[in-house]
């Protein structure tokens, strides 16, 4: 990437590429038609800055998946334009070139209409914090309504003829019609679970971000990280699926049934052999069925792809955890998280910062502050499960429901074809199918879908070969977005550093943020995919798109770790946090930049990774 | 027959003992006794320079004189100065006085690499009492020396000095500031050498930002009086004094170092070997060896210090040392106005600030 004009040399106004710019990647050139036409970048878009959403979108996208940016962002520019009524900021827009999501806030920069608006969002934004548990409990039982919704969507089947029910009790309406029906029913709960997953986020996020502020005003040097530490949850939900496994391990370990956990079994050869070891097999497949619903619910992703899969549809992600927890349990170690420690860590440091502030007033103040912290992160940190990784991955499984429909009637070569159309384009082929089965006829999707299909197929693996820069358009004079700064962790010094980077072209370089503190060098192990875990090696450097719970398992062995996606609040930062190993987290590129194999140093304190070969 | 009011050791002084030897070694007496690592020594007391320039102007000839010097008459400050240093210098050290000092020196424990009683390498340092010596314009006035050996030596830069006191920027600056010539006195520390692999000053609030909850630590090959004197940009380290974490490293290019001169008593200025200059003179371990020991020096104080220290070969391997600790004055010195003030609810901070404009 270059910049647009010199580095202000002579007054000319400093910029990333433009939009306008940006060419086609090679054999990618129809990449338009994966994507609704809101989404293309305008001209008047070149006179606007915009940053890469690496954090979400780390790959191009799948035109099913970018339902993902569609409708989150219907929701969370109603939650802060219309229902919150933040003051400074409006919504998102959000443009997509060559499959890759980029983002931009509308500012609000008149003081008489910030004033007006100020005014409903004080009123607004402080019923929601005065009432903050029990609207949060209320929450959970919404989002747990929306959840059995999801899971009781079924796809009708089309018999030759309907089933005699509809005819005797009058129903008076034929299964076709519920194909259309059910699939709206899976976008218009996928939409409302993001109006629900967005509803306490800017208010949750608003308390950390004048938390932290307020510390870095207090100790200028002190490091996000840190006051990460005082804030988060121990008890996280989050935490729950890997605990599991751990309790599961113990389990059979403590039934003598540890020589069934080998390194690379199948799941389904140790539940078959299990069910043959008695008693104590049978407890064990008990209390394994017990906590699949809801904690195998987890994806092995973060929610934003169709390809992130649950650990219930993919066992063997978390069984070869389970294999390695049961080797080690065998071998006596403790897996237990140390709970009691971690939480008078927590204490001590937030007791140690409050005593070094100046005057009682800051006492005060931080105080404050904190207690309100604590009082939304149980929301901050909880609401993934439900939202991303419970509903989501149930979400997309319905969605391939529909493909399977549409595989069934030949208008889809495989099921999974159904995620390389838009899901406008889906409709119009259920419609193709509803019309075939009531006339008798044959469905004219496959002439017309399975070409256009492989040839995304093709565009898609064209468009990973781009590096996308990580902004476009005219640097900010001053980036002052709270949606912006709170869920990216975007500041104008990220901006500055993406701009000297784009000037000097260091390639040896990969940046993102600090999650965790200290500077190691090793090897590095890059990880697409969270099924070869098996293949990290004692004392590699973790190189990986995102982390969920379901890579817990490897922290116990790597000595750092960095990640494409993910904030300070990321599974990935929190875990190593927790392990005491550096990380550096929302690189963006680092799987596609380092190779398996190199050396790295991971600085955790800047935020950089080295590339030494 | 060594009598404490002419010399001291070190470990017997404390905080207290400001008046009679200055403040450099009643401070290093007192991180001494403190449990923390200072290098053997002794002090020579406020009473010994006394004693000597009684014997030398029996009739108080020199502090008139220099107390009626016009602060603006320079060309008079350095002719007056000129005469009372020669004096001091050419004028031998009353006998006792002489046999005392020469007895300490020889008691030093001398390094391994040097058991010649006779030749320990030592650093003769003023040490002034002057109740403004912590701020460093006055205190960077009196004189240091390195490396110096043999008991004559060490007798001839006790006076040396002394005669500091009488360098034409002392004196203009207590003419300027009307420090009363009357009484004036100085101690002086004679310190065993330490032969540092590296040093450095580190500062338990950020010098830069005056965060409380950090040390830094500064630090470059050789003597640490290439950092103080600011002749190279050291490596610098910030680590929490909550989490023990090191911050922030900015590892510098460090192109000069100060050494032992091989050829003359002293310290030299040479270029670091190329492959040193680029690579942190500290590991991580010693970095958190430093902040624990910086943290233990303002807690014993109870105020934010700045402290000079060294890493050298001692007797049990590679040892950190103290050289140094002064009250930080600057941060401190400032009004503290609180960052934030309790609100009406605890909500209405982040309403405040979600309403601002402009952060």
């Amino acid at each position: 990437m270059t910049p647009a004009g010199p580095a202000d040399p002579g007054g000319q106004p400093r910029s990333f590429t433009l939009p306008s710019q940006i060419e086609d990647v090679p054999g990618a050139e129809n990449w338009r038609s994966m994507y609704p036409y809101f989404t293309r970048f305008q001209p008047g878009d070149d006179q606007r800055f915009w940053f890469y959403n690496s954090m979400h979108f780390p790959e191009p996208m799948p035109a099913f998946d970018a339902i993902t940016a569609e409708i989150p962002y219907t929701a969370i520019g109603a939650n802060t334009t219309r229902l919150f009524v933040l003051p400074t900021t409006l919504g998102i827009e959000h443009r997509i070139v060559n499959g890759r999501v980029y983002i931009t806030a509308i500012p609000v920069t008149d003081p008489a209409e910030i004033g007006r608006r100020a005014a409903i969002f004080t009123e607004r934004a402080g019923y929601y914090y005065q009432n903050w548990d029990r609207l949060y409990e209320g929450w959970k039982a919404r989002i747990a309504d929306l959840i059995n919704q999801i899971e009781a969507i079924t796809v009708p089947e089309l018999p030759e003829f309907e089933d005699e029910r509809v005819v005797m009790e009058s129903v008076g309406v034929a299964q076709n019609h519920y194909v259309r029906e059910n699939f709206h029913r899976c976008l218009d709960l996928f939409s409302k679970m993001w109006h629900h997953h967005t509803e306490f986020l800017m208010l949750g996020y608003g308390a950390y971000v004048v938390f932290f502020e307020f510390c870095k005003n207090a100790f200028p040097e002190i490091s996000e990280q840190t006051v990460a530490r005082m804030v988060a949850g121990i008890d996280v939900i989050m935490y729950r699926p890997d605990d599991e496994l751990k309790h599961l391990a113990a389990l059979a370990v403590e039934s003598g049934l540890a020589g069934e956990f080998t390194e690379g079994c199948d799941p389904d050869a140790v539940l078959a052999a299990l069910a043959d070891r008695g008693q104590a097999g049978q407890a064990w497949l008990a209390a394994f069925e017990a906590v699949r619903v809801p904690w195998f619910h987890v994806s092995t992703g973060d929610g934003f792809y169709h390809h992130h899969r649950s650990w219930n549809e993919n066992l063997a992600v978390p069984f070869a955890a389970l294999t390695r927890y049961v080797r080690q349990v065998s071998a006596g170690e403790s897996l237990e998280r140390p709970t009691a420690r971690l939480v008078a860590e927590r204490e001590r440091i937030a007791a140690q910062y409050r005593a070094l502030l100046a005057t009682e007033e800051d006492q005060g103040a931080f105080d404050q502050m904190l207690g309100v912290c604590r009082l939304v992160f149980p929301y901050v940190e909880d609401h993934k499960f439900y939202c991303e990784h419970w509903f989501t991955t149930r979400f997309f499984q319905k969605i391939r429901a529909f493909g399977e429909l549409l595989a069934s009637k030949g208008v889809l070569a495989e099921a999974e074809d159904v995620f390389h159309l838009q899901h406008y384009e889906i409709d119009q082929a259920l419609a193709d199918v509803m019309l075939a089965w009531a006339s008798g006829g044959e469905p004219l999707g496959a002439v017309h879908l399975r070409p256009v299909i492989a040839e995304r197929k093709q565009a898609l693996e064209a468009l990973r070969s781009w590096s996308p820069p990580p902004a476009l358009g005219p640097v900010p004079e001053a980036l002052n977005d709270p949606a912006v700064q709170m869920l990216w962790g975007i500041t104008q010094d990220t901006i500055e550093s993406w701009y000297s980077q784009a000037s000097s072209g260091d390639e040896k370089e990969v940046r993102g943020y600090g999650a965790s503190s200290g500077i190691v060098e090793g090897t590095a192990r890059v990880l697409r995919d969270v099924n070869d875990i098996g293949q990290i090696r004692d004392g590699e450097i973790l190189v990986c798109p995102v982390t969920a719970p379901s890579w817990g398992p490897v922290f116990g062995k790597i000595k750092a770790a960095v990640s494409d996606i993910g904030g300070t609040m990321s599974h990935a930062a929190i875990v190593a946090r927790e392990y005491g190993m550096p990380a550096v987290v929302g690189t963006g590129q680092a799987t596609k930049r380092i190779r398996t194999g190199q050396r790295v140093r991971v600085d955790g304190d800047r935020g950089v990774v080295t590339i030494l070969d | 027959m060594i009598s404490p009011r002419l010399t001291r050791p070190l470990t017997s002084l404390r905080s207290g003992d400001r008046p009679s030897v200055g403040g450099k070694a009643a401070g290093l007496g007192e991180l001494a006794a403190a449990g923390l690592p200072v290098p053997a020594g002794f002090a020579v007391t406020t009473e010994a320079f006394s004693h000597a320039l009684e014997a030398l102007d029996p009739g108080g000839a020199i502090p008139r004189q220099i107390g009626q010097l016009p602060a603006a008459d320079a060309s008079a400050i350095a002719q007056a100065c000129t005469q009372v240093r020669d004096t001091i210098l050419g004028s031998p050290l009353p006998a006792g006085l002489l046999n005392e000092i020469t007895a300490r020196y020889q008691a030093l424990p001398g390094p391994a690499a040097a058991p010649d009683r006779t030749a320990v390498p030592v650093a003769v340092r003023s040490s002034a009492t002057s109740e403004d010596s912590g701020s460093a314009s006055f205190a960077g006035l009196q004189d240091t020396y390195l490396w110096v050996t043999g008991a004559e030596a060490v007798t001839d830069h006790v006076r040396r000095c002394w005669a500091s006191l009488y360098s034409v920027e002392s004196v203009t600056y207590r003419r300027h500031q009307g420090v009363p010539e009357e009484g004036l006195a100085m101690g002086v520390v004679v310190q065993v050498m330490v032969d540092p692999r590296c040093a450095g000053v580190m500062f338990t609030r950020s010098p830069v930002t005056g965060d409380t909850s950090v040390i830094v630590v500064e630090a470059s090959w050789g003597l640490g009086s290439a950092v103080v004197s600011g002749e190279v940009t050291p490596d610098s380290f910030v680590v929490s004094k909550v989490t023990g974490e090191i911050v922030k490293r900015e590892v510098a290019t460090k192109l000069r170092h100060h050494q032992r001169d091989p050829s003359a008593p002293g310290v030299c200025l040479r270029d670091v070997p190329p492959p040193l200059r680029d690579v942190p003179c500290l590991d991580d371990d010693e970095i958190r060896g430093l902040a624990d020991l910086g943290r233990r020096v303002s807690e014993h104080y109870g105020t934010p210090q700045d402290i000079e220290w060294a890493i050298a070969h001692g007797a049990d391997g590679e040892q950190i040392v103290l050289l140094q600790s002064r009250p930080e004055t600057v941060w401190s010195s400032r009004v503290t106005t609180p960052v934030a003030k309790p609100a009406a609810r605890a909500f209405d901070h982040i309403l405040a600030r979600l309403s601002e404009a402009s952060s």
